[in-house]
C-alpha cells in the first residue's frame, strides 16, 4: 500500500489564500456581476451551478480544491477498494462506503448487480446473461461529495457540511441520526451506521488526505482506475482529465454539481 | 416482478444502501399524529372563531383532544433518532436551509398555543375548583398552581377571557395550517424521492390532516357518548359529517390530481413509480388508500349529508365512515413514507419492506405510542369537564 505522489497533498491552512492570476480573473468577473455574486456568496444552496464550472469559486479562495475521477475503461471490478474502504473506515456489514456495481448490456435490457457491494469482486455471472452481450463493465461508486449538496442543505442541525476544500463531511458531534441526509442524496451513498448510530459515508478518506496521503481506495486500484488530486496543481491528473472536458457525473437532472467525475461513464449508467 | 422493472432492468437491482428502509413506522406515525392535532383543533377553532353553533358540545373536548395529541407527535421523532439524547440540538443550533430545522419551534410553539388556549377556557373551572377544596392539600395546591394564583373570578374576566380564547383560536388556524403543511414540505422537497417530490404533498398532507382529526373526534364522541350512556347530539353529528365530506373531498381531490398528474404528464419519475404502484403498492394504495378507504367514505357520508338519515342509522354510518377516514390517512402516511422509499434510487428495483412486531421501530411501538393521547385525554377528563352528559346541560339550564 504505497502512496502515490504524497507531496502533492501536502496541506496547508486552508485560510490562507493563494493569490493567483486565476483569482483576479475572477474577481473581475464577478464584481461585473453583482446579483451572481450575492448568490453565490449568501446563497450556496439556492446558487444552481451547472456541471461544467464546479470549481468556479474555491479555486480562488482556497489552497486546495479536491476532486476524484473514476476511469470506468479501467475499472477490473476486483473490489479491491471496497474492501480497503471497509478496513480504513470500519464499515459495518451490509452497508457501503463505496462500492462496484457490475453492468452487462445486453438488447434486451441491462443486468446490474452489486453482490454485497463488490467486496469479493464477482462471480461469473448466469449464462442467460453471459450471451448476446452488446457491451459490459464495472462502476465504482461513492459519495459524489457534490458541489451543491443536498445532505447539507437538509440537515436539520447543520452537522453535515462541506469545507472548502471540496470535502462533504459530518460532524459526529452533531448528527442526530435523524435520516434526512439520507433520503436527500440522490446516489444512496449515505447510511445510518448501526454501530455507531450517526449518519456514515464516503469522506474521500480526509484523515488520510489531511497527512497527505491518498484515500484508501485509490492506493489500492491495481488499475489506476481511481484517481484523487488536487485541481488547484496544474500538473495534477484530474486536472488534466478536467482540461480535457471528457468527463461525466451522475445523475445530472439532480443538479448536485457532483465533484467525483466519471470517464468512459456509459449511458446505462444511473 | 422482472417484467415490472424500469429504466430496461433485466433484474431487480437496488444500491446496496438501499435495502434498508431508513425512515420506518414511527415516521409514519409521526405525521399521523400532528394531522390528528391539526385536524381536531380545527373544529374547536370552528366554534370559537366561526361560531359554528352546532360544534360547541365537542369544542372543548377536541381542543383538549388536540392537545392530548400534541403532547405526543413528537415522541415517534424522539424514538426514530439515533441520538435522541441529542434532541434539543433542532433548538440550539437550528439549520436554516433545512425544511426540518425549525421544526422544532413551530412545533412547541403550538404546544404552548394550546396550552394557552386550554388554560383560558378552564380558568374559571379551575378557580371553582380551588375553592372546593378550599386550598387544602395537594389538590388544592395544584389547583392554586394551575389558577396562577389567580382565584378571583369577575364577569369582566369570563369577558376578557372569551375574546382572548377568540384570539388565540383564530391564530391558531394559520398555525396550524403551518405545522401540517409544513410537515408536508418536509417530504415533497425531496427532489431525490421520486414518489415524494411534488408541491401539492403541504396540500395534501394538510387536508387529510383535517380529515383524519375530524375523524378521530367523531369517533372519540362516539365511544364516550356510548360509554356514558348518554343521548348523542343527531345535529351535531350531522353537521360535523357534512364538514367531513366536503374537507375529504377536498383531499381526495387533492390526491386523485397528484396520482393524475403521475399517470397523465408521463414524466421523468412515471417509469419508475408505475411499477411500484402496480407492484408493492398496489394493496396498500391503489386498492386502499385510493379505493375502497376513499370512496367508501366519499359515498357513506355522501348519503349522510344528501339523504334525511337519522337516528341511530346515523351514529352507524357517521361511525363507519370515520372508522375507514382513520385507516385512510394513516395507510396515506404509510403509502407516502414508506412508498416512497421502496423505490431504490438505482431506479432500477424496488426495496422489500418487512414488518417489524416488536423494537423501535415495531407495531407495538407504534401501537404504545397512538394509544397514549387517549390515556391522557381520560386522565384530564377525570379532573376536568371535557364532554359533558348533554342531558344533564339541558336539566341545568347550561348553554
Amino acid at each position: 500500500m504505497t502512496d502515490q505522489n504524497p507531496n502533492k497533498f501536502e496541506f496547508s491552512d486552508p485560510a490562507v489564500a493563494d493569490y493567483d492570476a486565476r483569482r483576479e480573473f475572477l474577481k473581475h468577473v464577478l464584481a461585473g456581476t453583482a446579483a451572481a455574486t450575492v448568490l453565490m456568496v449568501f446563497g450556496p444552496g439556492a446558487a444552481a451551478h451547472g456541471p461544467e464550472s464546479p470549481t468556479y469559486k474555491s479555486l480562488a479562495k482556497v489552497k486546495h480544491r479536491y476532486a476524484y475521477v473514476i476511469d470506468v475503461n479501467k475499472c477490473i471490478g476486483c473490489g479491491n477498494c471496497v474492501r480497503a474502504c471497509k478496513r480504513e473506515n470500519s464499515v459495518p456489514a451490509e452497508f457501503f462506503r463505496t462500492w462496484v456495481e457490475r453492468y452487462i448490456i445486453k438488447r434486451e435490457g441491462v443486468y446490474v448487480d452489486s453482490p454485497n457491494g463488490a467486496l469479493e469482486g464477482f462471480e461469473r455471472v448466469n449464462e442467460i446473461y453471459r450471451n448476446d452481450v452488446i457491451n459490459a463493465m464495472t462502476v465504482p461508486k461513492m459519495c459524489n461529495h457534490c458541489h451543491n449538496p443536498p445532505c447539507v442543505q437538509v440537515c436539520p442541525v447543520g452537522a453535515t457540511f462541506k469545507s472548502p476544500e471540496g470535502f462533504v463531511l459530518i460532524d459526529n458531534g452533531y448528527c442526530l441520526a435523524c435520516g434526512y441526509c439520507v433520503q436527500a442524496c440522490p446516489y444512496a451513498a449515505r447510511f445510518i451506521n448501526p454501530v455507531k448510530k450517526k449518519s456514515d459515508k464516503c469522506t474521500w478518506c480526509y484523515h488520510r488526505v489531511m497527512k497527505g496521503k491518498l484515500p484508501a481506495c485509490v492506493t489500492v486500484c491495481p488499475q489506476k482506475a481511481r484517481i484523487f488530486g488536487d485541481l488547484k496543481d496544474q500538473e495534477s491528473e484530474v486536472t488534466k482529465i478536467f482540461a480535457a472536458d471528457q468527463w461525466m457525473i451522475l445523475k445530472p437532472e439532480m443538479n448536485t454539481d457532483p465533484t467525483c467525475f466519471y470517464v468512459g461513464l456509459p449511458r446505462e449508467v444511473i | 416482478m422482472e417484467e415490472l422493472l424500469p429504466a430496461g432492468a433485466l433484474v431487480n437491482y437496488i444500491f446496496p444502501n438501499n435495502a434498508h428502509v431508513t425512515w420506518s413506522i414511527m415516521i409514519v406515525i409521526y405525521p399521523y399524529i400532528t394531522g390528528l392535532v391539526a385536524g381536531a383543533f380545527v373544529v374547536s377553532s370552528m366554534y370559537h372563531v366561526f361560531e359554528v353553533k352546532e360544534f360547541k358540545p365537542v369544542a372543548n373536548m377536541a381542543l383538549v383532544a388536540a392537545f392530548s395529541f400534541g403532547l405526543f407527535a413528537g415522541l415517534p421523532l424522539l424514538v426514530h433518532l439515533g441520538q435522541p439524547q441529542r434532541f434539543y440540538q433542532i433548538y440550539t443550533t437550528p439549520h436554516l436551509t433545512s425544511a426540518m430545522s425549525i421544526f422544532g419551534y413551530v412545533y412547541s410553539s403550538y404546544l404552548v398555543l394550546l396550552m394557552l388556549e386550554i388554560w383560558m377556557i378552564y380558568r374559571k373551572v379551575f378557580i371553582g375548583k380551588y375553592r372546593e377544596t378550599g386550598g387544602k392539600g395537594l389538590m388544592g395546591l395544584i389547583w392554586y398552581i394551575l389558577c396562577l394564583g389567580v382565584t378571583e373570578y369577575f364577569p369582566s374576566s369570563a369577558n376578557s377571557d372569551r375574546k382572548f380564547t377568540k384570539f388565540l383560536a383564530g391564530i391558531g388556524i394559520p398555525w396550524a395550517c403551518l405545522l401540517h403543511g409544513y410537515v408536508g414540505f418536509v417530504f415533497g422537497s425531496v427532489k431525490a424521492i421520486a414518489w415524494w417530490a411534488t408541491p401539492l404533498q403541504p396540500f395534501i398532507f394538510l387536508s387529510s390532516a383535517i380529515v383524519s382529526g375530524m375523524a378521530i373526534l367523531f369517533l372519540m364522541y362516539s365511544f364516550i357518548t356510548w360509554n356514558k350512556g348518554w343521548k348523542y347530539d343527531y345535529h351535531m353529528t350531522k353537521k360535523l359529517m357534512i364538514t367531513l365530506w366536503i374537507a375529504f373531498i377536498i383531499d381526495y381531490a387533492m390526491e386523485v390530481l397528484e396520482l393524475s398528474f403521475f399517470v397523465y404528464e408521463q414524466g421523468l419519475h412515471w417509469k419508475t413509480i408505475k411499477p411500484l404502484l402496480d407492484g408493492p403498492l398496489f394493496g396498500y394504495y391503489v386498492l386502499g388508500q385510493m379505493g375502497f378507504l376513499s370512496l367508501g367514505p366519499v359515498l357513506v357520508l355522501g348519503i349522510v349529508s344528501l339523504l334525511d338519515i337519522r337516528g341511530k342509522a346515523l351514529i352507524y354510518l357517521s361511525n363507519f365512515a370515520c372508522l375507514m377516514l382513520v385507516f385512510q390517512v394513516l395507510v396515506m402516511r404509510f403509502n407516502v413514507v414508506v412508498g416512497g422509499q421502496l423505490i431504490s434510487k438505482s431506479d432500477r428495483g424496488y426495496v422489500a419492506y418487512h414488518w417489524e412486531l416488536i423494537g423501535k421501530e415495531g407495531i407495538l411501538t407504534a401501537v404504545i405510542i397512538l394509544s397514549m393521547p387517549f390515556v391522557v385525554y381520560y386522565v384530564i377528563g377525570r379532573f376536568i369537564p371535557v364532554l359533558t352528559d348533554p342531558g344533564q346541560e339541558k336539566a341545568t339550564g347550561h348553554h
